[in-house]
Formats: structure tokens, sequence, C-alpha cells
């Protein structure tokens, strides 16, 4: 019997995974960056960072199901003559047709609807799908102005300028070629079959002062009856918000990095912008310091997911928060019932984010005539409207324990952190201790 | 004929009663006098009505016009005609910046210069500059046409779609995806019906040359590295 020596376990670099390997070996082979959708994937401190201390010896709570715990928002109150009244503190990010299939859009209107609150467009325009299907809809108001008209905005219930979004602050967008259908071509004004580019800055404005007059405009257009949204991606939030109300905002949306995008380079998604937790609070002490918390209303979106997010991120000052990548999969997006399909595209369910590449067998970011067809919009619609219920009970549930009749009454006093990193981002004592930690200014 | 005189009334005021006209057969003339430089004057119209400004407006004037006459008896601020839709906008002066950005449909006469990026993003409408342009104009035209009876500044065009653009003098620079192309007759009937349409007799069309997009850049490819 021959000796052999032994021999250590084979080891991989924590540098150098498998991941990093298989992009280096993608981006050799193909010479172009990976472009996919949804938003930050890599793990960053988040809600689930957060506890609620819930009511004891020294607070009391309401009675679950029985005391009421109100839930409704008004977006718009600081100029508009017509406000947007929502049932519940949770909206519908803007999503565009292109990126999502006509069904998809009419889905998310219904689900909403039903839920008594509002979707929003996208880049590319809007559709009578969703504009038939929904009851208080958000006309996105974006640099490409792909689609936009007019007739469009004045039967908007609301319009949202777009300077940034979470997953790419700074960044514009690309449509591929493969997803241009006759449809999305004509919508755009473009050929089809060519990669049709969102851009990153507005063409007729530059600034926030440029900003006021262009709000001004759009007011004078609207007969100052809608209200006006800003919406931002995580850059710098202090500052962001504090322009955006400067410029005339009567809401500003916060999107941080773990919010969707319909597709951008990978590295974009990952290493621009800030994590939605570490966003809120820079956002509400702004607003606070202008005397605007409240009258400005603050939306804030990326990786909100149950109740205990809405209500977390109320606590921290929002008025209301916005979902899309959750929504998409309350409607059917990467449900593991299509995994045999998911495998042929080289994926599994729940990876699946070359949305761009519009072979989606969920038929949700596709124009493929035939894949579409899969989305049942009255179903989906259905579900979108359930969950949407789901995480408002669960807030309200949180809320009615921390003793509030009202979700926006949650406050931060009402948090404790899990991690150094989180009490800093959020502004709230670690667990177990007194210590917010960079409080006084550090 | 409705005047506002916008030393005593709100610009409110005007654009509501613009807005309130009847889509179908408005056909009064709006006169706006002293609009000193009011930024969104004569915005969002949908009606086929005749609007005379006396002077100089700034940023937006005529924004999103549908169907509108709209004169300027004076210079125009940025984003004159933007995103519109139909219509006619005559400005007898200058333009800054953006004129006719986004524009879908209709016509933009400047009968002065335009600056920089006059036309960008522009999506269908017809803009006819008497004197010069500045840089970046077009970028990212998507469609429609540019006439330009005078010269045209750096970078014209660049990452230019399917608009054309027609400059009688000199380009000083073109911007990438931007290349010159023949005149062919097609163009010179084109450019004849637009010469005529914003009131030009003393030009002849074939004075002029065009430039479209070189179509390079329509489809990503790492082996346009340099363009990126």
């Amino acid at each position: 019997m021959s000796y052999k020596n032994p021999v250590t376990t084979p080891r991989k670099s924590a540098t150098f995974d498998d991941y990093t390997l298989s992009e280096i070996r993608r981006a050799a082979a193909t010479g172009i960056y990976d472009i996919r959708g949804g938003g930050a994937k890599r793990k960053v401190p988040h809600f689930d960072d957060l506890l609620f201390l819930g009511a004891s010896m020294s607070r009391y709570p309401l009675e679950g199901y029985r005391e009421k715990c109100e839930t409704a928002v008004t977006l718009g109150t600081r100029f508009a003559k017509k406000p947007i009244e929502l049932k519940i503190p949770i909206t519908i990010a803007g999503m565009s047709f292109g990126s999502l299939s006509g069904p998809a859009k009419e889905a998310l209107g219904r689900g909403a609807s039903a839920a008594g609150t509002s979707t929003t467009t996208g880049d590319g325009g809007m559709t009578e799908e969703e504009r038939g299907h929904s009851t208080q809809l958000v006309y996105q108001y974006l640099p490409s102005r792909y689609g936009m008209n007019p007739r469009d905005l004045k039967r908007a219930d609301a319009i949202e300028i777009v300077i940034g979004q979470g997953a790419k602050p700074g960044g514009g967008g690309m449509l591929l070629g493969q997803k241009i259908s006759d449809r999305v071509a004509e919508m755009r004004n473009l050929p089809m079959g060519i990669d049709q580019r969102s851009a990153c800055r507005h063409p007729d404005w530059t600034g926030p002062d440029d900003l006021e007059i262009k709000i001004q405009e759009i007011r004078e257009i609207t007969d100052w009856e809608k209200p006006i949204f800003i919406k931002v991606g995580g850059a710098r939030p202090y500052y962001d918000v504090a322009l955006a109300v400067k410029a005339g905002a009567d809401v500003i949306v916060l999107d941080g990095m773990q919010g969707g995008t319909a597709a951008t380079q990978e590295v974009f998604i990952e290493h621009v912008g800030q994590p939605t937790l570490a966003c809120i609070r820079p956002a509400v002490k702004a607003l606070q310091d202008m005397g605007m918390h409240r009258k400005v209303q603050l939306i804030v979106s990326g990786g909100i997911r149950n109740g205990a997010d809405v209500a977390k991120a109320l606590a921290l000052g929002a008025d209301a928060v916005s979902i899309g990548t959750a929504a998409l999969v309350a409607i059917g997006d990467n449900d593991p019932k299509w995994e045999e399909e998911y495998n042929e595209l080289g994926t599994t369910a729940g990876a699946y984010d070359d949305w761009h590449e519009g072979r989606d067998p969920a038929g949700i970011t596709t124009q493929d005539a035939d894949l579409m067809k899969r989305v049942d919009p009255i179903a989906a619609g259905r579900r979108l409207a359930n969950y949407l219920k789901v995480m408002t009970l669960e807030a309200q549930t949180i809320a009615r324990a921390c003793g509030k009749n009202h979700v926006h009454n949650l406050e931060p006093e009402d948090l404790c952190a899990l991690n150094i990193e989180a009490a800093a981002m959020a502004g709230v004592p670690l667990a177990g201790t007194n210590w917010v930690p960079g409080q006084g200014g550090f | 004929m409705p005047v506002f005189d916008l030393a005593t009334t709100e610009l409110r005021a005007l654009n509501q009663a613009l807005h309130a006209l009847d889509k179908s057969g408005a056909n009064e003339d709006f006169e706006v006098t002293n609009p000193r430089g009011s930024h969104a004057v004569a915005v969002g119209i949908d009606a086929p009505v005749n609007v005379t400004i006396d002077g100089s407006v700034g940023y937006y004037c005529a924004g999103m016009n549908e169907q509108a006459t709209i004169t300027v008896k004076g210079n125009a601020g940025p984003g004159v005609a933007e995103n519109m839709m139909s219509g006619k906008v005559v400005i007898k002066g200058d333009a800054s910046q953006y004129a006719g950005a986004t524009a879908h449909g209709g016509l933009l006469v400047i009968e002065g210069n335009a600056s920089s990026r006059c036309g960008i993003s522009m999506k269908g409408v017809d803009i006819v500059v008497k004197g010069n342009i500045g840089h970046m104009s077009a970028f990212m035209a998507q469609s429609g046409n540019l006439v330009v009876l005078g010269d045209a500044g750096d970078a014209l065009g660049d990452s230019l779609y399917e608009a054309r653009l027609f400059v009688r003098g000199t380009v000083k620079s073109l911007g990438a995806d931007c290349e010159k192309k023949e005149m062919r007759a097609e163009h010179i009937e084109l450019l004849t019906k637009l010469l005529a349409d914003a009131g030009i007799t003393d030009v002849k069309p074939e004075e002029f040359t065009r430039y479209g997009s070189a179509r390079t850049l329509y489809n990503f490819s790492v082996d346009n590295f340099d363009a990126y």
C-alpha cells in the first residue's frame, strides 16, 4: 500500500468567488458589461436589522382588529388643487410599458385600484391598459420623454418628475432592440430593433433652479390641479430632498439601491447609490429642517417586502412606501412553476433577472405575444390586491402593538437596531443599549 | 379680441382662458402684452387659436402646444415650444437653449438665432432657424426635420436617430454617428415645402447640405469602444 501525503481541501478565494470568476469569463467572451434587471443583490443593512420594541409597562397597545388603526395617506397637499387620497400607505412604483408587457401593466393597475392605491407609468408613456384599470395613476415625466404627450399628462392623477432611481442614480436606461416591438417602437417614435437609450438628464432643464420653472410650466399646463412628485435615487438624500422642496415638489419619492430597474449595468446596480435604510433619516431631517415634514410627503422605495418593512419606513419618517419588485413577484414574476424554462435560460426561479432580453417565462418582462398571454390580468391583479392588503394588515398589527392609532404615528423611538451599522443609518439605539452610533455628528 | 396684460393679470388667468377654449373650433385671436420675460406663457393649449405675444418671454413659452399658432414678437428663453404636438410657433427674435426640445409635431420657426441644443431629442417636429444654431443641436434627435439657414455649432446631431438635418452654412463639427448625406429629389421636395411653410422665399433648397445618422451606434458593439 503506497503512502500519500494528506492534501488540503480545495479552497476557493473569497475575493475571486464563483460569481466573480464567471463574470470575468463572461466579459472576456462577450466584450460587453453585464446588463440585468432588478436592484442590488448584495447584502446591505436593511429593515431586517431593525426591531420594534412594542408596548409594555411604559406604552399602551391597541386591541388587534378592534381598535382602529388608520392607514390612509394624502399625497400632494402643498400646492395641488386635487391631492391624491390613498387608502393604504403603499403605492406601486413606476415601471414602463416596454419593459413590462401590456397584461402585466393592466394587472398592476387592477391590483392597486382594488387595494385603494395608485400605480405609476414609466419610460415609454401611458397605455390604455393602465389608465383604464388604474383609479389613481401617476404619470412619470422622464428625461427621454418617450411617449410623453400633454393629453396623457392632463389625464393623469399626479405627475412624477424622475431625476433618478435607486438602482442607478446618475444613469439612464437602455431598452435593447429585442424588446422593441411595433407597439413599443411606435409609442417611443423610434425604429424597431434598435437599442433605445433613455437619457440620464432632462433635455430642457439642468438644475434645481431650472426645475422650479419646469414645475411651474407643468402646473400651468395642468391648471395647478395635479400633485407634482419628484423622484430621486438614493445618492445624497439630505441635499437632494432639500433641493426638491426648493424646486416646488408636492411629494418626494426616494428610491434606495435595492430598488429595481428594467435594465442597466450590473456594476451600476451594485456599486452606485446608498441602501434604502441609509437614505430615510437624512431625507426626513431635510424636511424637518425646512419645516416641511408631513407638508411635502415622502415616499420611500427600494426593497420593501412586507408590512414590517412598511412600518419601519414609516416609523423613520416616511409618509408612504412604494413597491416594484415585490409587486412583480405578486403578479407572477420568478414563479417556480416555470422552473424548467428558467433552467433553459441558464437560471433558476428566484434568480431570473435578464428582463432586458424579453424572454421572461412568466410573461411579465416581455413583449413576446405568446409569453405575455401567461399573465391573466384579472387573476394577477387579484393577487397583487391581496398582497397589498396583507402588507397593510401587517403594518397595522405592528402599529397597534406600539400603541398607535395611525401608522403615521409610528416613530423612531419605537425602534432599536440589531447591529451598529443599522443603528447608525437609522439613527436608533443598538438593541439593549441607549447608544445611537453617530449621534452628535460623528 | 381678448387681450391679456401680464403687467396686471396673473399668468394663470391667461393659461386657463386658453385651456377653456373649445377644442374643436376656437377661432379667437389672443393678444398678450407686457410678457416681460415671464415663464410658461401660452402653455398646454389644445385649440386652433392664434396667440400673439408682444415682447420677449422666459422659459417654456408655447410648451406642449397643440393646434395653436403662437407668435412671439421678441426673444424666447429656454425650451420654447418644448414637446409641441402640432400647430405653429414663430419667434421673431432669437431663441435660447433647447428650442423645440422633444417636440412631436408642428412647426417651430425661429427668425433669429437659436442657442445650444436646438431640437434636442426632437420626435417629429419641423424646426426652421433663419440664423445660426449653437452646439449639440439635434442631440439624440429621433425624427422630424431641422432646417438651418445659417451655421451650426459643435457636435451637430450627436447620437442622432432618424431626424433629418439641413444646414445651409457651415457646420463647426459633427457629433458621434452623424454624417453628411446625399440630397436626393425627395429631400429637395421636402425642403421646398418646409421653407415655404416658414415663409422663406429667397433661399433655394439646393443651397443646403443634408446630415443624418450613420446608424453605426444603433446596437451595442464592443468594436465601437472608442465611441463610448
